[in-house]
Formats: C-alpha cells, structure tokens, sequence
C-alpha cells in the first residue's frame, strides 16, 4: 500500500499520458454525441407528451418509463451484443452513444415535459391566437421560456451522462476509466493504482464539478427570484 | 425459427432460472442494505454540511462538502475499481457464505462498500434538501423547551425532514438497483453479471452450435424485464406518494 505513492508509479503514469489523454478525449466525444442525441429525443418525446393527444402521450410514457427503470448498462449491453452477433457490430463507441442518448432521452424527456407544464397556459393561447402554427409557437414563445427552468435539472442529467459513459467498460470500453483500469492492470503498465486513478478521478471531477456548481446556483437563483415574485404579488 | 425455440429453451431450465433467480435476490439485497447504510451515513454528512458552519466545527463542514462533491461527480464505476484495490477486508467475509467462494464474498464486500461510499453522497443531498425544508422556527422552538443538540435533531428536525423526503428516497432505490449493475464489472454475483455469464455459454443449454442474437434477446430480455417489474413497480408508489403529498397541500392551501 505504501509503495503505491513512489514517484516511479507517477512517472508511469506520466510516461503513459497519451492513454490518459485518449480516454479523456474518447469520453469527451462519446459524451458530446451522446448529448446531442439526448437533447434531440428529449425535446421530441417532451413534446409528444405535452400534445394533449392520447397516443402519442402513450408513446412517449411507455419509451419514458422502459428506459428509466432498467439500467444503463443492460441496455448497452443489449445493443452492443445483439448487433454484434446478428453481424451488425458498430463499434463501441457508436454503440455507447446510442445507448447513452437514448437513455439519457428518457430523463430529458421527462424533463422538458416539467419545463413545458411549467408555462402558464395563457401563453400557449396568446400565442394560438397571433395566428402560430404549432412549430412556430413552440420554438419562439414556449421553449425559449422554459430553457430558463430546465436548465438546471437538463445539466444534471449532462453531468450524469458523462459519469456513465464508464458503463461503456462491459462491452470492451474505449473511455476513460476502461483505459485506466487496463493502464494499471495492465502487464508493462501495471501497478501504479493510486495515481492512475488519482489522474482518471480529477479529469471527471474537472468537467462534472463546474457543471453541477453551475446548476446548484441557478437552481438557488431562480429559488430566490420565485420568493422574491411570490411576496411582491402578495403585497401587491 | 428453430434457434429462437432454442432460445427459449434457456428459460425452461430450472439451473439457469435458479442461477438468475439468486442474481437477482443479490441485486434487490445488495441494493436494500446499501440504502439503508447511505441513509444512516448519508445523514450525518448532511448534518455536518449543513450546520457546522461557525468556529472550529467548520472543519467538518468542509471535510463533508469536499465528500460529497467529490463523489458526486465522479462514476461509480471508479470507486468500484478502486475499493477492489484498496478496501481491505475483514476476516468475516474472507470466508464462504449464501454459496459463494471465499473470493466472492470479499469481492461483494468491497464492491458494496463502493456502492454504499457513492450512494451517501447523493443521499445526503437528498436528506439536505430535506433539512432545508424544515422551517427555521422548529429549531427555535426545540431549543426554547430546553432541548439539547442531539434531541432536537432525532425529536424534531429529522423525522420532519425524513417525512418530506421519503419519496425521494425511495426514487433513490431504484436508482441504486440500476447502478448496482455495475457491480457486474467485478462482483460475478448479482442480476447483470449472471446474465452475461450465461450469454457466454449459451450454447452450451441450447444445444446449438454458436450463440445466436436469439439468445442475446431472450437473456437480456429476461433482465430487462426483471428490472423493469422492480423498479416499475417502486416508481409508482413513489408516483402515489407524491400525488398524495400534492392534494394533501392544495387541500390546505383551500383551507387556508
């Protein structure tokens, strides 16, 4: 245990900071996409759910309520395997994108539908009777009003997004904490436990920790602001 | 056709239901126990966060913030591996127990530390929310009838708090029964792990020559489904609670 923090296991790693540098990098890519993806099927099921009309809402619970309440890891798993030995393999990155956005989808989904039923309704009518057509009314009157709201919970979802990109490790990994765990157990590499994951626990800390910062303050100001509205209505 | 019959087949056997059926009794367990153990530490950390914050005791403050953000934001999966490495473990679990090897139970040992470390840390922001909540008067009040410290949070301020984030803690078990999946990387016991183990010789039950997509859908499915009976299930008492919790305060808002 002691030995573990020699300056020779750091060297290692430092010998070694391509692999850090490629997980980081394969982690960052996978999460990008993955949130692209995320956002995409988000607003659409958010928006399916919010339509008022009975089958598309049932679509989007039924899609909502499957991915949320099986893990991550079995879908990927699922994905990766069943294209693999039906011939179809994509890749693991690919695979680790479609099986994060469309897991992540499910929790923004939920999310925007909050954002939507968050708006007053006189707002969707106002905008109905300046003539609106659906797409145009929720592009410029009610989503621009909920990303204030979402944005919270939405960089949550984000941060949670990038901390699962390790399940990416069961179906062979590319990520970060694949290749350090491969790093340090590794035959010519191996050893050096403790700054290995020192090194691969800061990257995370580095990208996760401003951005859940960020979403603990605005959730506080808009907290406060909605304190501040409630009195002034009250004293009005 | 014949390969999904095959397939299928898997789900008649009774070792490999019997095999499954114990990953996932491991799963609920693992995850039950290490709720219950964030819940405990998962308090004292947002206790210290939230309150220690005058002289000397905000070294504890500190000390818990830096936990909980730490852990926060960073996977699972990390602190999985680690714990593998560095939590030692003691004499009890280096032995044989519920029919596992002396090297399963202390894998199990350290995989659900891991999990109990990471779950605290999202549990004390759940119970700090909850903290939050409770109206600054009850302090005042508890300390003004000649409450002590320690009575006025086990009388007082805690049960008040626990009762406005039990949904949420609930939601949290499911959560923890989705990230106790990832105990499959290195703990070859529960749900997730047995699956895969018997996706691998699949071929073996079925009698076909090679592991076919089949079977990958009739295995995975098979989980899926467990996990999605459990946690359904969970989320809609959560779903009821909250409901309730809803018509309960509108009503009072009538009546007020």
């Amino acid at each position: 245990m002691s030995g573990l923090f020699t300056t020779r296991a750091w060297e290692k790693v430092w010998i070694y900071r391509d692999t850090f540098l490629l997980g980081l990098w394969n982690t960052v890519k996978t999460s990008f996409l993955a949130i692209l993806l995320a956002i995409v099927l988000g607003i659409i099921f958010g928006l399916m759910a919010t339509s008022g009309k009975k089958v598309l809402k049932a679509v989007s619970r039924v899609y909502i309520e499957v991915i949320q309440n099986t893990p991550i890891l079995l879908q990927c798993c699922f994905l990766y395997y069943a294209l693999a030995f039906s011939g179809h393999s994509i890749g693991i990155i690919a695979a680790g994108v479609i099986a994060l956005g469309v897991y992540t989808g499910a929790y923004m989904a939920e999310v925007f539908r909050s954002g939507i039923e968050a708006i007053p309704k006189g707002q969707f009518e106002a905008a109905q009777s300046q003539g609106f057509k659906y797409v145009e009314k929720m592009y410029y009157i009610i989503l621009p009003q909920t990303l204030k709201i979402i944005l919270p919970p939405a960089v949550n979802q984000v941060v949670n997004l990038i901390k699962n990109t390790s399940c990416l490790y069961i179906i062979g990994g590319a990520d970060l904490i694949s290749l350090t765990y491969s790093f340090v157990t590794g035959e010519n590499t191996g050893g050096s436990y403790a700054p290995g994951y020192i090194v691969s626990g800061l990257c995370f800390f580095i990208i996760c920790f401003p951005l859940s910062k960020f979403a603990s303050t605005w959730e506080e100001y808009l907290k406060k602001r909605d304190r501040k509205t409630n009195i002034a209505v009250k004293e009005a | 056709m014949s390969e999904l019959e095959a397939s299928f087949s898997l789900l008649k056997n009774a070792n490999v239901l019997l095999y499954v059926g114990r990953g996932v009794l491991f799963s609920v367990i693992i995850s039950v126990i290490a709720v219950l153990l964030s819940i405990a530490f998962g308090t004292v950390l947002a206790i210290l966060r939230n309150y220690c914050t005058k002289g000397v005791l905000k070294v504890f403050h500190i000390i818990s913030t830096f936990y909980i953000e730490v852990f926060r934001n960073t996977p699972l999966l990390l602190w999985i591996f680690i714990c593998v490495v560095f939590c030692p473990a003691p004499a009890f679990f280096s032995r044989k127990m519920f029919g596992l090897t002396s090297v399963e139970t202390k894998l199990l040992w350290k995989a659900a530390v891991a999990l109990i470390l990471f779950e605290s840390s999202i549990i004390a922001e759940i119970i700090r929310g909850g903290l939050n909540a409770v109206a600054k008067g009850q302090f005042e009040a508890a300390y003004s009838q000649g409450f002590g410290t320690v009575k006025t949070f086990t009388l007082i301020i805690l049960p008040q708090a626990f009762k406005s984030v039990i949904p949420t803690l609930l939601g949290q078990v499911i959560s923890t029964i989705k990230d106790s999946s990832y105990l499959a990387n290195v703990a070859i016991i529960e749900l997730m792990a047995r699956v895969k183990t018997i996706l691998a010789m699949a071929n073996r039950y079925t009698g076909q020559g090679n592991i076919h997509t089949s079977d990958v859908f009739v295995l995975f499915g098979l989980a899926a489904v467990i996990y999605f009976a459990i946690n359904f299930t969970l989320s809609c008492i959560v779903r009821g609670m909250q409901d309730r919790k809803k018509r309960v305060a509108q009503r009072n808002r009538a009546l007020a």
